[in-house]
Formats: C-alpha cells, structure tokens, sequence
C-alpha cells in the first residue's frame, strides 16, 4: 500500500512537469486527484486495511493527496504568472508615441498679470475699484491738478469723444486716476465730517493717441494703488511697494525710489527693481543699467486729496500706478507691446 | 535739454566726480539723465547709469597737432598737404579742407595753426558718409602721396554735423597734448519734467548739482559793462494785458557787427543743440541756453523808421479779429484773438514769446540792437503754440513758465556776450516795466510735516539746511519755520500746497533713499466684497475649465469693420457711435459697439493657421447715452468656438467640428456653474447668426443671452474657413443680477435610484424640449435625473418621426421605492406624452 501510494506520487508529479496549460493541468487533476483516480480509490479502500495497519496507510495516503494538491496550486499559479508575462510582453506600448492633447483653456497674460498683482494687494488690505473707461476732461485731468493747457498735458496725448463741441470734455481715460476721486467721494459721503481710509487699486483699460510700435499702443491696462488715511507717509509708500516688488518678482530684490513728477502727487517717485535677469550687473533687458523701471508714485497731492473730499490738513496718503503689459513683458521676457491685444493663439497659449 | 558738462563747469567746480555719478545724482533727484553723448571723453565699460552714446577720442591716437605749412598739392588743386608737428615728429598729412586754403604756399606759419590730429588706426566718424558711422584710420596711397594720418573736421570728431572745414583750436593748445584732455566733452540730455521748469538751463542744472553735491555755486552772470550813454528816452512800452504779459524789459547796444560767433562759441551751442546763426542771435540763444530767459533781437533803426524817425514805442497786446502776422519762417499766419502780440505804433512785430516777425529781424545790415526779455501767461502761450503747431526752443521754456524776475538778468547777460562777440557799445540801463510783480510765496513748515508726510525725523535745524541748500529763504521761528522761495520758481505755492512743495524739495534734496521703508500702520478700511469682480473671475475660470482661450481684443474700431458681423443689405442698430474727436489711424475711430465683431476679427486672425479655435472675451460695448455727455459702458460676455471639438491626434479620435450643440452646452454649463439653474430656451433671432440655428437663453421673463451658428453669409464676409463658427453673446449686466450670492446643497440619497430607460416616437416637429419639459412635470420629485442618450430618425419608426430615448432616475429621499411605484409613474409620463403630444412608447 505504501509503495503504491509512493509511486502515485512520483507518477502524479512527473506527469505535472509536462502539463503547460490549464486544460492539461485539468486533465491532470482528473486523472490523480478525480474521484475515480488510483489515489481516491486508494483511499476508499482503506477501510479493508487491518485496525493496525489503517492510520499509518491512511495518514500516508492524506500526505500524498495533500502534496498532489499543493503541486496542483504551485503548477496553476506558475502558469498564470507565465501566461500573465506573455501577455504583458505582447501589450507592450511606443511610450513614446505622444500623448492625446487635452484642449485646455486659459487666461490672456494680462489677466493673470492683473489676477497677480490684485491679490499681493488683496493681502495687504487694498480692495478692487473699478471706474468707467469713458470720463470727463474734469475727473481724468482738473480734479488731479492737471487743468486744461497745462504743461503736464503734454505727458499723456489724449483721444477726445466727438461731444459736437470744439473743446471736447469727454474723453477715454489716460489713465485710471479718475477712479481715485470716484472712490474717495464715495467714500468720503459716508461721513463727510470724518471720511474713512482708503486702501484700493484701480484696475482698467486706459488709451493714448499714440502710434502703435513695438514699445506703445493705444489701448494698455494700468493698475493704480490709493492708500489715504492719517497716519500715511512716504517711508509707508517705500515700504509697501518693496513688499509689492518683493511678492510679484522674488524675495530678495532691491527696489530704488528716483524723484519724478506727476501732478497727483507730491513728491512723486518712480520704482525701479534691480534686474532680474542679471540681478544688476547690466545686461540688455535692463538696458545695462542694472535696474528696471517698474512703476509711478507717490505722495497725494493735497489739491487732490482736497477734491476727493479729504483734508490735506489732517489726511495723507500715497498713490501709485503700474502698467501690467511692462511688468509681463519684462516677466516672460517678450519683446512686442502688440502681441497682447493681436490675440494670435500661439502667443497666448504660452502662458 | 542737452547739457554740456564743459558749459557746467563754468558754474560749479566737479572735480573728483565722475560724469556717471553726476548722472546718478541728477537722475535720483529727479533730473533724470536720459542719455549720456560722449564728445571725446571716455566712455564707462560694464554697467552703465543710462544710455550711452557718441564717440571717446582715442587716447594715444588723437591729439592736438600743429600745422606749420601749407604746401599745394602738385597734381591736386582741390587738395593741399601739411607739414604738422604732434608735439614728437613732423608728419605730412593730405587734406582737402577748404579753410586750409588761404594758407597755401604761405610758406613757414608765424602763428602755426592748431589743430586736431588723427593718428594711423584711430577711431573717428566718416566726414563723409551721411550721419555718425564709426571707421578706423587706415594706411592709403591718394594721388601719390601715402596718407595715414588726418586732421579733423567737427564731425569726425563728434562734436557737431560740420564738415565743411577742419577744427581750428586756440592758440592754448599744446601739440602732442590729448585731444580728449583740451576739449573732452560729454552732453546730459535731462529730461525736464514741469515741476522743475525752472532747471531747462545750464545754470539751473549747476545750481542743482551745487545743491545735491554740497559745491558752491558760482553767481549768476549777469553784470554788463555799459559804456554809451543812457537807454532813457530811446524807448517806450506799453502793456495792455498786463495779467498775460507782467513784465517786459528793453535792453539796447549799439554800433554793432554781424559776424560769425567766436569757434568755442559756435560748438557750445552746436553741443546744446542749437545751430549757430551770427554773434548777435548767438548771444541771444547763449544767454537763453545759459539763464533760461528767452530773448528777442530787433533791429533798432528799422523801429525808429517805422516810428517816423522818433523813439520807438513797444505795445504788447491781444490780437484785433482777423489780424494776421508774416513770422520769420516766412509764413503768413492767422492768429488767434487769444494771442498776444508785440507792436509799435506801424503794427505788430511778433508773436509774443513765441516767435518774431521778419520785418524787424535782425539782418546782415543791422547795426543797433533792441533786445527784448519779457515774461507770459505761459497757459496763454501754450494756447498760441497749440494753435500755431509750433515749438522752439524759447516756446519749450515760455510754455512752462520762466519767472519775470529773469527777464533783466537775461538781457544784461545777452547785451553783454554780443559786446564782447561784435564789439558794440552797451547802452546804460534797461527800459522795464513790471506791472505785476511776482511775489515770492511764504510757506511755514516744521518738523511735524516732515514727520507726517516723509515719515522722517529732521530736526527745524536740518530741515533750514536743506532749503537753504537749494536758494530758499528760512527764518526760523522757535520750531517753526517760515521758507520765501527764490526769485526763480514759480512752483512753490500757498498753504497746504505750499507745504508738499517743500517736502518734495526737501525729499529730493535730502534724498530718496535715506527715508527708511515702513508699512502702513494707519487703519484697514472697513472691507466689502466687490460682487461683479467676483462673478467675472468665475466666469473666467469657468471658460478656462471648459476648455476655452481667454483674449482681449481692441475696443477701438470702424462701423464698417463692425458691419462685417451682419449679412449684407441687414442695417446695424440705429444707435450712433461713440466718435473719437481725434482718432490716430483710419481703423481705430469710433468705439465698439459689438463684442461679437471684435471677437470674431480675432477667430478670423487665427482661423487661418489652425481649425480648432474656441475663445471668449469679457468686456465692454459703449452706446452713446441721451441721458448725458457719457456713454453706456455695457458688459458683455462672448463665446466662440469653430472646428474639430477635440484636438487632432495621431490615431484620429474625436474630430467631429463643432456644432450648434456644443455651444449651447457651454452657455449652459456656464449659467448652472454660475448657479443659474431656472433655465429654459427659445427660438432666437439674431440676425448675425443661422436662422434655424439661433437660440436664446431666458432666465424667467429675461432674456441672459443668444447663441447659434454663424449665418453663412456672415460666416463668408469673415476668412473663417469651412467650419461653422458657434458663438453666444451674454448680457453680463443682467446676469449679475441673477447669480445667486448662495443656494442650498443637495444631501447625497441613501437609498439606490431606479434607473430606467424610456424612448417615445413623436412627430418631427415636436421640440424635444416639450417632452423632457412634459417628463419632468410628471415626474415630480420622484424623477431625479433625466437625460436624453439617443435620437433616431429611420425607416423602422417611419417618415416625419423621431424617437427620443431617455434615461430615467427614480429615486425618493427617505427610502427605496417599490416597482409597483415606478411603474405607476413611468405609466403615467407615458400616458401624459401619448394624450399631449401624440408620443408612442417605442419598444
Ligand atoms: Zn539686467
């Protein structure tokens, strides 16, 4: 009996070696562990054994089935491994065969530009007022302390509205300025006795008669900054615009504050940041200068602060106004003003 | 303004400061350098402070020589040959410059000419090619003689456009000395911003230069040596306006004559950019360019003869109507009844501060010169340029305001300049009358402004020093101080003006970047939310998330350009444009009224360089108001997509174009992600789109927006390509009303949903959206999803059917509903589909 069961096994397994799929491996399993197999019948005929001889056939019959059916696991797992690694090396792909282009959409530069520079003043409590592009002579010019004839005109050649009359007084806005006098009234009819501060940027399209080239346009967005309260002064304009500067470009850079002069303001500053391109040593973004002139500010001027409804005597407050188009194009380095209103999609889907 | 550091330094010592840091210092004070023109001295290498320009004479290579003869050329009339000396060896150097001439065959030169001398290999600009091109010396044989040498003109060296000679220098040359150690130069161009009108002068920049620098500041000048007799009852003047002409000033020299200015003289004024004319007009534009006083010669005896042989009297005035004036230009010019003129008792003489007229004007036969100084409304002298297009030197400081106080001082400068340059004889004392005296304004300050304003601690003390630094009066008063502004600004004003005035030039003069950066402290204003700024970043992000490319396009354009979106022979609106008065160019003239058109100029731009193109702009559309002078801004919203829905990939999927459906799923999506979910649709009517093909959007009774195909006849007018153009226009300013601040969320169900699917066979003509509107009414709360899957047209359902199939959602909040249930619906919707609409379930 114990040979017997010896030589099923040495048969089962020697015929297991040959089995190479799974309806052999079946096979198999019918032929040495089926009901009609030598083993199972040589199990069934246990019960003829002597009371002596029955647990030790039957203990070794037990052990041969069990080692026959764990070959069957063992040849059934290897089969599908192998079957699995045939499989595998046939699905094999050209990963580099390009991937499905997905449409995405995106925002025009500037806007993200704009998106950029509203939330580094977001964070520093300055909200979003926004005004017409169509103003009057009086709030884009004389309610700034620029009247009519004078030289400052000259800084900013404006488009006049056909208004049938010969001295037009409707014109597009040379810049967003004139929302500095909407805000400030609106403000300051709150509570005319005691206006509240004034923390807000000016976002918007503004327009010069200007030819367009390269470096102008006749349409260019600008964002412009009012700080009023009564505690404001020109070290806080500095301050503030160097953390602006410090956000929007790196950590680290050095901002300069040079004299200028536009009539809102007094004294007026321009910014420069040092290159970002050569961190200052001069190369041809920066003219070789080392720097580049980012923005307008400064101190508002009190005719101005007056005409908003503010008293120059106790308020203070600063200004300033950038030009998004310059701060993008220094940004990604390009080299045409006119790319951004041409809206040709291989420009704009860069960014 | 052009400033030759040479002219500078006749006013303020600059040793030891190097032509960069002064256009540092200047530039941060507000004097910005614009650019640097090297005339010989040596250019800076590395990082530069602005831009540089011109030439730096070659240190080794260009020097002083000394021509000792002049020898005629043997087989060259045009040419003659020198014998030079360069303070080493004797050279031989040809030439064909025709102020040598005179000196040929002179033999030995008692008085040897000095001149500048170019070496073998020196660096210069071509005398001959048109404007300033670099070339280099070289070694050449010219009518058999060997030439590597050149004694220069003006131009090749730089210092102004003349060529018709060679540079005679003075007798204080040494030859051998370096060219660029005599006579290096460089020229500021500062740019001259309105605030500091009072510095478009040579010795208003030295005076800044004195101030920022600490230096001292050399006095103005303005002694004249008078030695004829006195100018008493030689003249009379007249002012008829004196608010428009406060001062005006009479200065006379006899016995004068016209010739050429001294050389240094004319290359001064060549540096600072004026041309050279005669000694007398020189010494006009000398002592403008020098004091910042615009002047004006008259030729003396013609005004006694016009006078009828009597002493001249000189009216100033407005102009009569219809009064005209021929001005030296040699034009006629009609004026303006703001104008004001300069007269005598025969008529007018000129433009006042602006330009003269030709009949009085100083010629080669004049020999007494009146000279005129005055001072003008310079808002009223900005209204005569304007009018006139003209400029000029004098116009560009007129127009920006010169102090009265500097109309004697500038006379007695040019009187003086033209008795050294054509030896007249200075009459004593000026004719002048001021009948509006400017007076000087008085500002009180103290160290709580600088505090305030500058955030700067600076004691009465200090804050003195600096004013003082720049001419101001201060007397202090315990902390306070009271500051009289010099005789020369106008810019100082009254009060609380006043006070900013004197920050800015205590600011600037103390310097910018020693006041310390701080931040705010003052108070955060109350915060509001800014709704339209919020629902437009939303809009943005959900295009962009759509799959849609943000532009932003001109909103400047034509009525013909904007036309183009209508199919011929369809009139626009009546509505009129908003015009420019002024338009730049013929294609940017009125502003737009319809976003429509800008966007789709925009898909026409790029439809030629690729067929997938899907846009949308957010922004305004201006009709011109009756309510008052300013327009109607009018927020708008456009979308526009054309070509293959996905992109083109390698293995061709998803390729199909755009249509009608797609643009109406993204108005759709757009309003549900804006929470606008009470939508429903309408046959539109637009007349830039498809007839068949145009749907309008409604919120209620409110019409958000339209949307369709383009009408192919639009699609034509435009170069858009074989594929239809899908777009939608949205009234923003509606659907800001519209967009929900908040809604309520919806709590996931706990219990399954029933799906089932139902497809009815209606006729052709019934809308699809009555049966999904029938559906949902019979449904009720019970039917949660409802979405179309198919629709089939076909032999099996017949001619003029349609059949719709649906996917139904069953499911009730609170438990799982039984199939009896969603049977008696289905039965239901079905019965209600086949009563209304004649609908057969479709097995
Ligand atoms: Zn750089």
């Amino acid at each position: 009996m114990l040979e017997s069961l010896e030589k099923i096994k040495r048969e089962a397994l020697e015929a297991l070696d040959s089995v190479q799929d799974e309806a052999a491996l079946e096979g198999w399993r019918t032929t040495f562990l089926g009901r009609s197999s030598t083993l199972m019948l040589s199990l069934k005929q246990l019960g003829s054994l002597s009371a002596q001889e029955r647990p030790k056939a039957g203990q070794a019959a037990n052990e041969v089935k069990q080692a026959l059916e764990a070959a069957l696991e063992g040849r059934k797992a290897a089969l599908s491994q192998q079957r699995l690694q045939q499989s595998l090396g046939a699905e094999r792909l050209d990963v580099t065969l390009p991937g499905r282009t997905i449409p995405l959409g995106r925002l025009h530069p500037i806007t993200q530009t704009m998106r950029r520079i509203n939330a580094i003043f977001a964070e520093m409590g300055f909200q979003v007022y926004r005004s017409r592009d169509v103003e009057t002579d009086e709030y884009n010019f004389q309610l700034l302390n620029i009247p009519r004839h004078h030289p400052a005109r000259d800084m900013q050649d404006t488009f006049y509205i056909d208004d049938g009359t010969k001295e037009s007084s409707v014109l597009l806005r040379t810049q967003t300025s004139p929302g500095q006098i909407h805000a400030m009234r609106e403000f300051a009819a709150q509570d005319p006795k005691n206006p509240p501060p004034v923390r807000i940027i000016l976002p918007g399209m503004c327009y010069r008669y200007e030819q367009v080239t390269a470096r102008s346009e006749i349409q260019f967005t600008q964002v412009e900054g009012l700080a009023v309260g009564e505690y404001i002064t020109f070290g806080d304009l500095k301050g503030t615009l160097t953390d602006f500067a410090q956000r929007f470009f790196n950590a680290d850079v050095r901002t300069r504050f040079r004299a200028s002069h536009f009539p809102f303001t007094e004294p007026s500053a321009e910014m420069d940041v040092e290159c970002f391109v050569c961190h200052g040593a001069g190369c041809s973004v920066c003219k070789h200068t080392g720097w580049l002139e980012i923005l307008g500010s400064g101190m508002v001027h009190p005719t101005v602060l007056r005409n908003g409804g503010y008293d120059p005597g106790r308020h203070s407050g600063f200004a300033f106004g950038m030009g998004p188009e310059r701060l993008t194009m220094l940004r990604y380095r390009i080299e045409d003003i006119r790319y951004f209103w041409r809206n040709d999609l291989r420009f704009l889907e860069q960014f | 303004m052009k400033v030759p550091i040479s002219w500078l330094k006749d006013f303020v010592n600059l040793d030891g400061i190097s032509i960069e840091e002064l256009a540092h210092a200047l530039t941060m004070a507000g004097l910005e350098v614009e650019e640097i023109e090297y005339v010989g001295l040596p250019m800076p290498t590395g990082r530069q402070i602005t831009k540089l320009s011109g030439i730096a004479w070659d240190r080794e290579k260009i020097v002083v020589g000394e021509i000792r003869e002049v020898l005629p050329h043997s087989n060259a009339d045009r040419l003659v040959l020198c014998r030079l000396f360069d303070g080493q060896k004797e050279h031989t150097v040809l030439t064909g410059a025709p102020n040598l001439f005179e000196f040929k065959g002179r033999g030995e030169l008692k008085k040897p000419l000095k001149v500048a001398y170019a070496k073998e290999g020196a660096e210069i600009y071509d005398g001959h090619q048109p404007g300033f091109q670099k070339t280099t010396l070289k070694r050449a044989k010219i009518r058999g003689v060997e030439s590597y040498s050149m004694v220069c003109s003006e131009k090749e060296l730089g210092i102004s456009e003349e060529h018709e000679g060679i540079l005679f220098l003075g007798a204080d040359a040494k030859a051998g000395m370096l060219l660029a150690d005599y006579m290096g130069d460089a020229v500021f161009n500062i740019a001259i911003t309105p605030n500091i009108a009072r510095d478009a002068n040579i010795y208003g920049v030295a005076r800044e230069v004195a101030a920022l620098t600490g230096r001292k500041l050399k006095a103005m000048p303005v002694k004249v040596k008078a030695n004829g007799p006195t100018i008493k009852g030689k003249v009379k003047i007249e002012i008829q306006e004196p608010e428009l002409n406060p001062r005006f000033v009479l200065g006379l020299i006899k016995d004068i004559e016209i010739k050429p200015s001294p050389d240094w003289v004319q290359r001064r004024l060549r540096l600072a950019g004026m041309r050279p004319i005669n000694n007398i007009v020189d010494a006009t534009n000398y002592a403008m360019l020098e004091l910042g006083e615009p002047l004006h010669a008259f030729d003396y005896d013609v005004l006694v003869e016009r006078a009828g042989g009597k002493a001249p009297t000189i009216i100033t005035r407005l102009t009569k109507k219809g009064e005209k004036l021929t001005t030296l230009d040699g034009i006629e010019r009609k004026l303006d009844e703001f104008t004001v003129l300069v007269c005598d008792t025969a008529g007018s003489l000129s433009i006042a501060g602006v330009m003269g007229g030709a009949e009085t004007e100083v010629t080669e036969k004049t020999r007494n010169v009146l000279l005129e100084g005055a001072a003008w409304n310079f808002i009223n002298i900005r209204k005569t340029l304007s009018a006139q297009r003209f400029s000029s030197e004098a116009a560009y400081r007129f127009s920006r305001g010169v102090h009265p106080a500097m109309a004697p001082r500038g006379i007695r400068r040019s009187l003086d300049l033209m008795r050294q340059w054509s030896g007249g004889v200075v009459n004593q004392g000026l004719v002048d009358k001021y009948p509006r005296p400017e007076k000087p304004s008085v500002v009180e300050i103290g160290p709580e402004d600088a505090r305030r304003w500058l955030g700067v601690e600076l004691s009465a003390r200090e804050m003195a020093a600096i004013l003082r630094r720049s001419e101001f009066q201060v007397q202090t008063k315990g902390k306070k101080l009271m500051v009289t502004s010099p005789d020369y600004r106008l810019d100082i004003g009254e009060g609380v003006v006043g006070k900013a005035d004197l920050m800015e030039e205590i600011a600037r003069i103390y310097g910018y970047e020693k006041i310390a950066a701080t931040r705010l402290r003052d108070e955060i204003p109350p915060q509001q939310s800014n709704h339209t700024l919020e629902i437009e970043e939303r809009i943005r992000d959900l295009l962009a998330r759509m799959g849609l490319q943000e532009i932003i396009t001109y909103r400047l354009t034509t009525g013909e350009q904007e036309a183009q979106r209508l199919p011929v022979g369809i009139a626009p609106d009546d509505k009129p444009y908003v015009r420019l008065l002024n338009p730049i160019s013929q294609d940017r003239v009125v502003l737009r009224k319809s976003l429509l058109a800008s966007v789709l100029e925009i898909v026409e731009r790029n439809a030629s360089l690729r067929e997938r193109i899907a846009v949308f702009e957010l922004g305004p559309i201006f009709h011109a108001s009756e309510a008052g002078p300013l327009p109607d801004e009018l927020q708008r919203l456009v979308l526009a997509i054309s070509g293959p829905r996905g992109m083109s990939n390698w293995d061709g999927a998803e390729t199909t174009p755009f249509d009608f459906y797609d643009i109406k799923g993204m108005v759709t999506n757009l309003l549900n992600g804006l929470g606008l979910w009470d939508l429903h649709y309408e046959v539109g009517e637009h007349p830039s789109f498809h007839p068949g093909k145009c749907s309008k959007v409604m919120h209620g009774e409110q019409q958000l927006g339209v949307f369709g195909e383009l009408h192919p006849q639009v699609q034509t007018q435009y170069d858009l390509g074989s594929h239809p153009v899908e777009a939608a226009s949205v009234n923003l300013d509606l659907l800001y009303e519209f967009v929900p601040e908040r809604f309520d969320s919806e709590p996931v169900p706990a219990y399954p949903p029933v799906l089932e699917d139902l497809a009815v066979v209606v006729n052709e003509g019934t809308p699809a959206g009555q049966v999904e509107m029938l559906i949902r009414q019979t449904g009720g709360k019970l039917l949660t999803g409802l979405s179309l899957f198919d629709v089939y047209r076909g032999e099996q359902i017949g001619v003029g059917k349609k059949s719709l199939a649906y996917q139904l959602t069953y499911q009730h909040p609170e438990r799982t509903l039984t199939d009896e249930e969603v049977a008696k619906l289905r039965e239901r919707i079905v019965k209600r589909l086949e009563q209304e609409l004649g609908a057969q379930l479709r097995s």
